[in-house]
């Protein structure tokens, strides 16, 4: 039997900022690199964010945060995964996150953050690489 | 006990319990074609068969999984857990898929009798109705009393996956051009309820008709009457009539000889599982003969066509099968 494993990602954007092309190209640049992209749209709390990873079983979360709420978003979407058990799922953030917050977040739990303008295929590079294999 | 038997049966535990996180890597088991999936579904096949099934389809843009999201809403209103299956086609391309029906339902995803998964066609007509089934039977047996599967467009791989549904939903917006698309598809003939969608657009009461019209055409004396019902699911007009008729057809079916149904349908899961397995097992066994690689030789040189080299192969095969089981 053929292995059909694919990698499943989720993009969502949480908090109350609208701005969505970013999330949008990014989820296109999964998509193009044979990914499943669970595309959850705007205004996402982190409770929704962290059920829908589970239900769907992804491999990866990819969050575009341009609110500036990051230093209080990802904090309580990482106490989630804890809860719900899947803290080993690989978390990517995009948008417009400081350089400065960026050592921080990383202690958190976020594998890497990825400003506007970066290359999409340097970020499904690092998700291709990254991901757990489970 | 070794490490796998060990993880099917604490999946099968965990679905039985409704645990998410079991249901979530089983489905993926499932999907992968794995064969701890398959240990685990045939494990938890006796646990089945309570679930009320509502097939979803039509064209895209008719608004299915807006229409999903309020159908799912009423029945938690009415204290019944709900699961959702919402299918989107892969890319033949790139071989990934965009997965956005849920967009409209997230407000369920944290109401804990909702389970939403996505999933895509991963581009094989038998492996999707197969994948699909099974996660039916997953959500099944983790206690959910009512499971939408969502198909997106139309074609013969979407009306392949729908027939597991009790009820189907055939889904429809005016002004799609639906209509011909629909007949063309085979939806005329599958579905159990019509819905036409965006119903505060012009022509609204137009498709109702042309669709009345077609069903008409196919209605027989003593049978189920397809209704066609006008929603505006995005201002959550119209789901009470639907609920009303989805009852009614539960009615008839349980009245009308329910035990054949019954029958027909696990006839047709039998079926459709011996035909996966059969091929499966089969195409390990016939590939390692000796035979099949000097047949290839012989077909390749045109001197034999596939079909009649297919035949040599399963006769061999039969008639060796007979001589093994002779043997003292």
């Amino acid at each position: 039997m053929s292995s059909k494993r694919k990698l499943r990602v989720l993009v969502a954007k949480p908090g109350l900022d609208d701005h969505d092309r970013g999330a949008k190209v990014i989820a296109r640049a999964f998509r193009d690199a044979g990914m499943e992209v669970i595309y959850t749209g705007l205004r996402q709390t982190p409770e929704q964010i962290v059920k829908t990873a589970v239900q769907e079983d992804v491999d990866a979360i990819a969050l575009s945060i341009l609110s500036g709420a990051h230093m209080t978003l990802f904090p309580r979407i990482f106490e989630l995964m804890r809860k719900e058990g899947i803290g080993d799922v690989l978390v990517i953030g995009g948008g417009i996150i400081p350089s400065e917050d960026v050592p921080e977040l990383k202690k958190m739990g976020v594998s890497e953050v990825f400003g506007s303008g970066t290359p999409t295929s340097v970020v499904v590079n690092y998700v291709v690489q990254h991901v757990r294999r489970r | 006990m070794e490490a796998s038997v060990i993880k099917v049966d604490q999946l099968v535990d965990g679905v039985l319990k409704g645990d998410l996180r079991a249901i979530a890597r089983l489905i993926s088991l499932i999907e992968n074609d794995s064969p701890e999936g398959l240990r685990a579904v045939k494990l938890l096949y006796p646990h089945t068969g309570r679930a009320y099934v509502i097939g979803v389809t039509g064209p895209a843009g008719c608004g299915k999984s807006m229409l999903i999201y309020r159908l799912a809403s009423e029945f938690r209103r009415k204290d019944k857990t709900v699961g959702v299956v919402a299918i989107d086609p892969t890319s033949p391309f790139s071989g990934g898929a965009l997965l956005g029906d849920r967009i409209r339902m997230q407000n369920l995803s944290t109401d804990e009798g909702v389970y939403i998964r996505s999933m895509a066609t991963r581009g094989t007509l038998g492996g999707l109705a197969k994948a699909t089934a099974d996660a039916i039977r997953v959500l099944d047996a983790s206690g959910k009393d009512v499971v939408f599967v969502e198909t997106s467009g139309a074609g013969q791989s979407e009306v392949d996956v729908i027939k597991v549904a009790h009820t189907i939903l055939v889904v429809m917006a005016p002004g799609l051009g639906d209509d011909i698309q629909a007949s063309k598809a085979g939806m005329m003939e599958i579905g159990d309820i019509f819905i036409v969608n965006k119903a505060d657009r012009d022509n609204a009461d137009r498709a109702v008709e042309e669709i009345q019209a077609m069903i008409e055409l196919g209605a027989q004396e003593g049978r189920w009457r397809p209704p066609v019902i006008k929603t505006t699911a995005s201002s959550d007009r119209g789901m009470e009539n639907v609920i009303k008729k989805i009852e009614e057809h539960v009615e008839y079916l349980s009245r009308t000889s329910a035990k054949e149904k019954l029958d027909r349908r696990s006839e047709g899961e039998l079926a459709e599982a011996l035909k996966y397995r059969l091929t499966d097992r089969l195409m390990a066994e016939l590939k390692n003969d000796s035979n099949f690689a000097k047949l290839v030789e012989r077909v390749a040189a045109r001197k034999i066509d596939p079909y009649s080299a297919a035949d040599r192969l399963v006769s061999e095969y039969i008639r060796e099968r007979r001589r093994s089981r002779r043997k003292p």
